[in-house]
């Protein structure tokens, strides 16, 4: 039945079938159209090369950080505090687990899976951390010495002015915080034992 | 059971299209507009250009607002923000481009839209309004294109806007205080890149939208001329009061014009993705070099969809020392559209009906357009010069000069052509539906 | 009138006699890795030090097959990272009062000026005592840049009745040497103004063959519908 469809008359019933056929066909043929068309745009919507660059990880030259003293790296637009540990400091913090809301780092997305220890970091010393309050987003102060204006149970840590959440020298957070979780851990990895690339993961090539 | 559940829908859909049809004409549209509204049955590929030139109007738009996620309207940045959105962005380059074939892609479409106009009186009564709303359009369109072409901020865009702005100067008494007003400076800047922003990005593309729902609203009154002129509603089925001649506008338009666009993409996207430059025409290589107050480039020209009528200004030469009649002439070559309706005096309103007299006015018309146009691309020392008997004139300014006459003649003496013409006799009923 | 017409048919060929200075052929292939990565050699050792190339990323290289490390070893400057763009060494203002004009940025000069323009450009340059600098260039009277690859090329002498030009000192490249080497220069530039001309142009086939096969339906679902109307 398939001479020139052009000369013989149609009965209404080929019609509605040849209508039905090309309509469905030419709608899943311009979907798939469309939805090709759309991948251009939602995607011109993601990070561009230049906010790529910018977010790039970021190398920190540690050789300088004293024991018991910090300094502050920004990768993201995003302060990242590298906490210099003394001994003493490293071995206060399980003591004060009891306090804490989240001492066993439960909520893993607050650190890659190499920092669940008890220091959350690669090396027990060196802390890593975003010093970013998990509340509403301020910049906590550091407290890093035992007692001082932080009361004589005071472990050392960060107290966040906003509305008074504390956090330990490793970025666990005190119960009765307004923050609910731990401070984030970034992804990390060393490069030489004084240089950190904050951005890239441990087991990740650079 | 599948039945049952196919049965089940079309009962839950029923109840939630009465439910909006109760609050809102929805279902009455669709057929006042679609289903129940009855076009001729011959339209032939001149009718292709409306539904495209809505098409474009859609696709700029969207592109549009995707670029401006992007785009910053400062003069410093301006430029590197375009070359930002080629590179750094995500599919970006293809963004751009689609944003600039589908400008001139705009006004290739336009201009066989309003040919078609032309050709088959689709102007004349009772279609005067719809031809008034798009002389309309088309001037905003001209207005939307130009303050666009400033944005990427190259050596085109800011000499192009240079020149244009200063043709208002031009204007006797307040011309060099209009120009000062509309630059927001005393030369092309910042403060005239940032407001040209807005015009092109919210209040042009506002007022456009609003005269293509005008100039539909107006269309969809009378319904549409077709290629014969005759009028379909004159000749009504008795029983139902459906035109003879008329087919409900869905399925067979929408379904026709469907053809239409893919036509149209595969030639919008052989320019994207082959020649989005079209050998300068479209994109200009001076717009690669960033915009530069000091440096005039040696050769300014518009884009080539203003080249006829720029061609006409500068035919006109100065008089009484006042460019003002150069950039008059300019203006009215562009309004002078809207007079058609008033103008042709003919029997009949289509070109197949009319008599050589006419014909040969419009081969006239189209001639000139063309010519102007090529014209206006080049410099006027183009075709060299005429030896003294000719003064030593500039053979492309009288070559310019001579259809510009011809140009302006078509409109002006039409009252008397048409009614001249000898036309052939006009059928009942429309003649060979596609 | 014939009059009138045929003028117009002839007038719009004297348009195209318009070439000032004869342009060579640039040996452009995008697909050309090899060359490409040359000409970016030659141009981060030799016309980064006054151009800028604002819009060109370090990393983009990677698409034209060179590795991290190779960008990192031979093409950075000291302290650049792979995701930064290709910024100028010298100080606008410096350049500025030293040439008299700023150097331009070079990102989209190809597409300023043309692929053969800068190919030509490069390899026109001739000794001119009356200009500050010492060099003139063919294509581009009283230019304010000098012959930085002269060492490479060479010099050229220009004869001012034959508008030749003549190479009277060698440098050291040959002449076909420094014409490849310009070549390559010139095939890289021509990629860095639009890196995404090669991907663009492949995905064009696609997207034709589908609007093909859509046409094809599209006007087979018009004629199906069409049947009804005599």
């Amino acid at each position: 039945m398939s001479e020139n469809l052009n000369d013989k008359q149609y009965s209404a019933e080929e019609i509605n079938q040849e209508k039905r056929n090309f309509l469905i066909a030419t709608s899943a043929v311009g979907a798939v159209g469309v939805a090709a068309v759309a991948v251009p745009f939602v995607s011109s919507m993601l990070p561009s090369e230049r906010a790529k660059a910018a977010g790039a990880p970021v190398e920190v030259d540690i050789s300088k950080v004293e024991p018991g003293q910090m300094i502050t790296a920004e990768w993201r637009g995003k302060p990242v505090w590298i906490i210099n540990r003394t001994e003493e400091m490293t071995a206060e913090l399980p003591k004060h687990n009891d306090q804490l809301s989240d001492p066993m780092c439960e909520v893993v997305s607050q650190q890659p899976a190499y920092c669940k220890n008890a220091g959350r970091s690669i090396k027990p010393n060196i802390g890593v951390v975003v010093g970013i309050c998990t509340h509403l987003g301020c910049s906590p102060t550091a407290k890093l010495q035992s007692g001082g204006d932080m009361g004589e149970n005071w472990d050392g840590g960060f107290f966040c002015p906003c509305h008074g959440s504390r956090f330990d020298l490793a970025g666990r957070v005190y119960k009765g915080s307004p923050a609910p979780i731990n401070l984030v851990i970034p992804p990390y990895k060393y490069l030489t034992d004084n240089t950190i690339l904050i951005g890239v993961d441990m087991d990740e090539k650079a | 059971m599948t039945t049952n559940i196919t049965e089940k829908t079309k009962a839950v859909a029923t109840d939630v299209l009465n439910w909006v049809d109760e609050r809102f004409p929805l279902t009455s549209n669709i057929k006042a507009h679609l289903t129940e509204y009855y076009a001729p049955k011959n339209f032939n590929f001149w009718y292709f250009f409306g539904s495209l030139a809505l098409l474009v109007l859609v696709l700029q738009i969207v592109t549009g607002i995707f670029l401006t996620m992007h785009y910053k309207p400062d003069a410093e940045l301006a430029f590197g923000s375009v070359e930002y959105i080629m590179r750094d962005v995500s599919w970006g380059w293809l963004i751009r481009y689609m944003h600039s074939t589908g400008a001139s892609m705009f006004f290739v479409v336009v201009y066989l839209h309003m040919f078609r106009g032309i050709i088959y009186g689709s102007y004349r009564n009772p279609r005067e309004l719809i031809w008034l709303f798009g002389v309309g359009i088309f001037l905003v369109l001209m207005g939307e294109a130009f303050f666009g072409y400033l944005l990427p901020w190259g050596q085109m865009s800011y000499w192009g806007a240079q020149v244009i702005v200063n043709l208002f100067s031009a204007v006797p008494f307040i011309g060099p205080d209009l120009s000062e007003w509309l630059r927001g400076d005393y030369l092309v800047s910042d403060a005239t890149l940032n407001r040209f922003f807005a015009f092109h990005v919210i209040a042009l593309p506002l007022v456009l939208l609003g005269l293509v729902v005008s100039h539909l609203i107006a269309l969809h009154e009378v319904g549409s001329n077709n290629p014969d002129g005759v009028e379909i509603k004159e000749k009504k089925d008795k029983k139902t009061g459906i035109p003879l001649d008329g087919i409900p506008f869905h399925p067979y338009y929408t379904v026709k014009d469907l053809v239409g666009v893919s036509l149209f993409l595969i030639v919008f996207s052989s320019i994207i993705f082959f020649a989005p430059e079209m050998g300068g025409y479209f994109l200009e290589a001076n717009n690669f070099i960033p915009a530069d107050p000091l440096k005039t480039p040696a050769h300014i020209a518009p884009v080539w969809y203003f080249t006829p009528y720029y061609s006409i200004l500068r035919a006109i030469p100065p008089i009484l020392n006042s460019q003002f009649p150069g950039v008059a002439a300019m203006g009215l070559s562009v309004a002078i559209f809207a007079l058609l309706p008033w103008l042709d005096k003919g029997a009949v309103k289509s070109i197949r009906y009319r008599g050589t007299l006419y014909k040969k006015w419009l081969v006239a018309f189209v001639v000139s357009f063309l010519v102007l146009g090529y014209l206006g691309t080049e410099p006027s020392n183009v075709w060299g010069q005429f030896g003294a008997w000719m003064g030593g004139a500039d053979r492309a300014t009288v070559v310019a000069r001579i259809f510009t006459l011809v140009y302006f003649a078509f409109f002006i003496l039409m009252p008397w052509y048409t009614k001249k013409d000898k036309t052939l006799p006009v059928p009942e009923r429309v003649t060979g539906a596609a | 009138m014939k009059k009138l017409l045929l003028i117009l048919l002839i007038l719009p060929v004297m348009a195209f006699a318009n070439e000032d200075v004869h342009l060579d052929k640039a040996p452009i292939d995008a697909s050309n890795h090899e060359s490409l990565q040359r000409g970016a050699r030659t141009f981060v050792n030799y016309c980064l030090n006054c151009h800028s190339a604002n819009y060109m990323r370090y990393n983009r290289l990677l698409e034209i097959g060179l590795t991290e490390k190779q960008i990192k070893d031979n093409l950075l400057f000291a302290g650049d990272k792979v995701g930064d763009t290709m910024k100028v060494a010298i100080n606008k203002a410096d350049a500025k009062k030293w040439f008299g004009a700023a150097p331009p940025d070079l990102s989209v000069e190809v597409r300023a000026r043309g692929a053969d323009w800068i190919y030509t450009y490069m390899r026109s340059f001739y000794r001119d005592d009356t200009r500050p600098t010492g060099w003139n260039n063919t294509v581009y009277d009283k230019v304010a840049m000098p012959h930085v690859l002269y060492e490479l090329q060479g010099e050229q002498e220009l004869n001012h009745e034959t508008h030749e030009l003549k190479l009277v000192k060698t440098g050291a490249l040959s002449e076909e040497e420094y014409d490849t080497l310009v070549g390559d220069l010139t095939n890289y530039m021509a990629y860095m103004a639009e890196p995404a001309k090669q991907q663009r142009n492949r995905m064009g086939w696609f997207v034709l063959l589908f609007l093909g096969v859509l046409l094809v339906l599209t006007y087979k679902l018009k004629k199906a519908y069409w049947r009804d109307i005599h």
